[in-house]
């Protein structure tokens, strides 16, 4: 309870600061040199939070039947979300799939180890432009390459690596002690694993599965702006912020977008290590 | 036996790099992939040659706003968790804001802070890359604060050690693991994000500016080769965070 | 070499080095009130030895925890060398070794012993000197550089008694400090405490499981019943000298003696076990509570 006052009176002294800011800085910002070291704080730059509210009731657009802004935004964040979720799905099962196979060979392990921390350590997702064409001209039989699914697997990539390193720790966690009494019953491979390794795995999961998740929205959201993908919130704000200097509040509604995204992602992760709270007994990260 | 687990350690990726290389390669010649879908490697590798030096320049300046958000965004999150170890009303006011950086997208703050800090700037790429390396480096070297052995702790106790001792000489070494931790993280988010950060705006120059320019202009090895040099600008990062902790650490289990 | 040191301030050579007066300790649980220590009555003399033993949960560590003022009791009078126990801390009465080495992972083994010294304002030059001599006095000179992971059990064990000997305490607290040791190391340390002891001639109390170490160190073991945590009787073991006590005494039927002592008071007497030799070799039914009453060990 009192965790929770706290905290909102911390998000409302980030909002005091933003309008506090915004009341005493010159509209051009502080500048030394060239360089622009405290923002600007003119209605363009910093608009006031009820007027980014009172732009969310207001329509989308002048057209006639415009739905209003939070409905279309609404929209779209479900758009991304749901593409965010197909990508962490990809991604968890990939990412499993690996961990068991280097949990099961060695060779496999050190082959692929230094090459999955390698996938994290380097900005591949600078890769997505590069995605962009495959949407128009690639087609594989039956299947229609979309567009949607090119930004679904830069999600799957980037959620893909928590995943599999997570799980390769928690496969390897149970103690020596457990492993020699599976042997000593007799148990093989594959029931060991199902028995023992896997819940044992469950603490170290949990929270790979949540930063798999964050990074799955992240990589949606940037994929979404660098393939140019429509519907979704990702290139709705880049839309917005280039009509910033006639509706400056505009842009504010689809960022709220992209922030519930992601914290109804950290839910759906929460819901997760709900359902398997008789496994989590230490939970490591 | 011990030169076979070395063997199996070093070798085996690279095995596994040069035969993924070679499928590769063998795929685009067999296939007849166009270079719109993958360039063969050996394409790839003439263009970072041949343009060397662009990919250079446009490494270097991703690079810039990588490091000086890696270091704000590290210097922050040192001085907050600092803070938030010592008060416990800091600590639970700034708990929420600080698990949703950890979970929103903050490079979707992007276009506005071109807005507020000017389009022609640097300076909003290099906040969203202190934004993001922040995240790991306040959440690891927090708990690193917390976590003091509570043996220690009696130890400590029993010397009636003040509370300024006690923070030299068991938290603030106890804590160092865990920073480096959450270094380690954050230098590759910090490449990662200045570079995603061009595609929302900006003054063109950097590598994900690059890459969106050869893309459009059809010069997919390009492209490639300056996501080559992304590769390698990620690797400078991890591998200097790397053994900087190697460097104070080097000595401990 | 100064390793005797007096207590300091006035009257202290005259107060025992610890002094408990119907000492309490109840801990608040969610299912209600747990009574860790009850009622107990013990006085340790300046330079005597003095082992607590008992089952799990008998409140022996609590004591201790007490006496080193890590706790606080609820309920009764301790002192240390005539102090509260708080005021013999901030004073630095005594030195403390845990069961767990609990040295620092990131200091050398001489920066370990330093620790204390460093804290309460040596000089560099008085540390160093006092480090080489502690960790000759404990056999480790040669590991002084050494990191403590580096080292086994029983020697990280040794250089946590090297830093409690730091700042030359006339009272030395010890919770079950050979617990995690193989027997043979245990009975080294155990010689080797010995040896100790007599050199530097401080008090101990010592928190142990383990009747023959008890025996084979103590001048009296006090005997601890769980639940709740009291003294069910303090045995006397009057083997001799620390200094004249050797490897020889472990073989001794003096010895055998007093661990049966121990063993059948902490089983509860009287239950027909011993020959009788029980009742009258040196047992002495101290200021502890109903000796035997209902409580078992077990």
């Amino acid at each position: 309870m009192r965790r929770a006052v706290v905290g909102a009176a911390g998000v409302l002294a980030l909002a005091l600061l933003w309008e506090g800011y915004k009341l005493l800085a010159p509209d051009d910002g502080v500048v030394v040199g060239d360089v622009t070291v405290l923002p600007r704080a003119n209605d363009v730059a910093m608009p006031h939070l009820w007027d980014m509210v009172a732009r969310a009731f207001e329509p989308v657009s002048s057209a006639t039947g415009a739905p209003p802004l939070w409905l279309a935004v609404l929209q779209a964040s479900a758009f991304t979300l749901g593409v965010a979720a197909v990508g962490w799905v990809v991604g968890v099962v990939v990412g499993l799939l690996v961990a068991t196979v280097m949990q099961r060979f060695r060779t496999a392990a050190s082959a692929l180890l230094p090459w999955v921390v390698l996938s994290q350590t380097v900005p591949l997702i600078a890769l997505a432009p590069l995605v962009r064409r495959w949407g128009s001209q690639l087609e594989t039989g039956a299947l229609d390459w979309q567009d949607w699914m090119s930004v679904a697997v830069i999600a799957s990539y980037l959620a893909f690596f928590p995943v599999s390193v997570g799980a390769l720790r928690g496969f390897s966690s149970p103690d020596a002690v457990h492993l020699d009494l599976m042997r000593s019953y007799g148990v093989g491979w594959w029931r060991t694993f199902g028995r023992l390794r896997a819940p044992a795995a469950v603490p170290y999961l949990l929270p790979a599965l949540r930063l798999a998740a964050a990074n799955a929205v992240v990589g949606t959201v940037v994929a979404e702006v660098s393939i140019g993908l429509r519907g979704g919130v990702g290139r709705m704000i880049v839309e917005f912020g280039a009509s910033a200097s006639a509706d400056p509040a505009k842009q504010w509604s689809p960022i709220a977008g992209a922030v519930l995204v992601g914290l109804v992602a950290a839910g759906a992760c929460a819901l997760v290590g709900l359902a398997l709270a008789r496994y989590r007994v230490s939970e490591v990260s | 036996m011990r030169s076979v687990d070395r063997a199996r350690i070093l070798l085996a990726p690279v095995l596994l790099g040069l035969l993924a290389l070679a499928a590769w390669q063998a795929a685009v010649v067999v296939l007849e992939l166009r270079p719109f879908v993958v360039p063969s490697p050996t394409a790839i590798a003439g263009e970072l040659v041949e343009h060397a030096d662009l990919i250079a320049t446009a490494s270097l300046a991703t690079a810039r706003n990588a490091f000086v958000g890696l270091v704000v965004g590290v210097l922050v999150a040192v001085a907050g968790a600092a803070l938030s170890s010592g008060a416990r009303l800091i600590d639970e006011a700034s708990a929420p804001l600080v698990t949703a950086a950890a979970v929103v997208p903050i490079v979707a703050l992007a276009p506005v802070l071109y807005t507020m800090f000017g389009a022609g700037a640097q300076t909003a790429r290099v906040i969203v890359a202190a934004i993001v390396a922040f995240v790991p480096v306040y959440v690891n070297t927090l708990r690193g604060l917390r976590t003091v052995a509570p043996v220690h702790r009696d130890l400590l106790h029993v010397y009636a050690a003040t509370r300024r001792q006690a923070v030299v000489a068991v938290t603030l070494p106890g804590a160092l693991p865990f920073f480096f931790t959450g270094l380690r993280v954050a230098s590759s988010l910090a490449v990662i994000s200045a570079l995603v950060a061009e595609y929302f705006g900006g003054p063109v120059d950097g590598l994900g500016k690059a890459i969106t320019s050869a893309v459009s202009s059809s010069s997919y090895a390009l492209a490639w080769a300056y996501v080559v040099g992304s590769v390698l600008t990620g690797l400078v990062f991890y591998c200097a965070t790397s053994a900087l902790e190697r460097g104070v650490l080097g000595r401990r289990p | 070499m100064s390793t005797t040191h007096p207590p300091t301030g006035p009257g202290a050579s005259a107060a025992p080095a610890v002094e408990a007066r119907g000492v309490s300790r109840t801990f608040d649980s969610r299912s209600g009130e747990v009574v860790a220590l009850t009622g107990v009555d013990l006085t340790v003399r300046a330079g005597e030895f003095v082992a607590l033993i008992g089952p799990s949960g008998c409140g022996k560590s609590t004591l201790l925890r007490l006496i080193a003022d890590l706790d606080q009791p609820t309920a009764g009078e301790l002192t240390v060398f005539g102090r509260t126990p708080r005021a013999a801390r901030q004073n630095q009465d005594y030195g403390i070794a845990f069961q767990q080495a609990g040295l620092l992972p990131w200091r050398t083994v001489r920066a370990n012993v330093e620790l204390p010294l460093e804290l309460h304002g040596t000089g560099r030059a008085a540390r160093g000197a006092r480090a080489r001599e502690l960790l000759d006095l404990v056999g480790l000179a040669e590991f002084a550089e050494h990191h403590p992971h580096q080292l086994s059990g029983g020697m990280q064990q040794r250089v946590a008694i090297a830093r409690a000997l730091a700042e030359s305490p006339s009272l030395l607290l010890m919770d079950e400090p050979f617990g995690a040791l193989d027997e043979m190391t245990r009975e080294h340390m155990q010689t080797e405490l010995l040896r100790l002891r007599a050199e530097t001639g401080a008090a101990v109390v010592f928190v142990t499981h383990s009747i023959p170490e008890a025996v084979y160190l103590s001048d009296r073991v006090v005997v601890m019943s769980a639940r709740p945590g009291r003294v069910r009787e303090i045995v006397s073991v009057a083997l001799g000298d620390a200094a004249d006590r050797s490897e020889d005494l472990r073989e001794d039927v003096a010895f055998f003696d007093r661990v049966r002592a121990v063993r059948e008071s902490l089983h509860g007497t009287g239950n027909g076990t011993g020959n009788g030799t029980g009742a009258g070799t040196g047992t002495s039914t101290g200021a502890a509570t109903g000796a035997g009453r209902g409580a078992d060990a077990r």
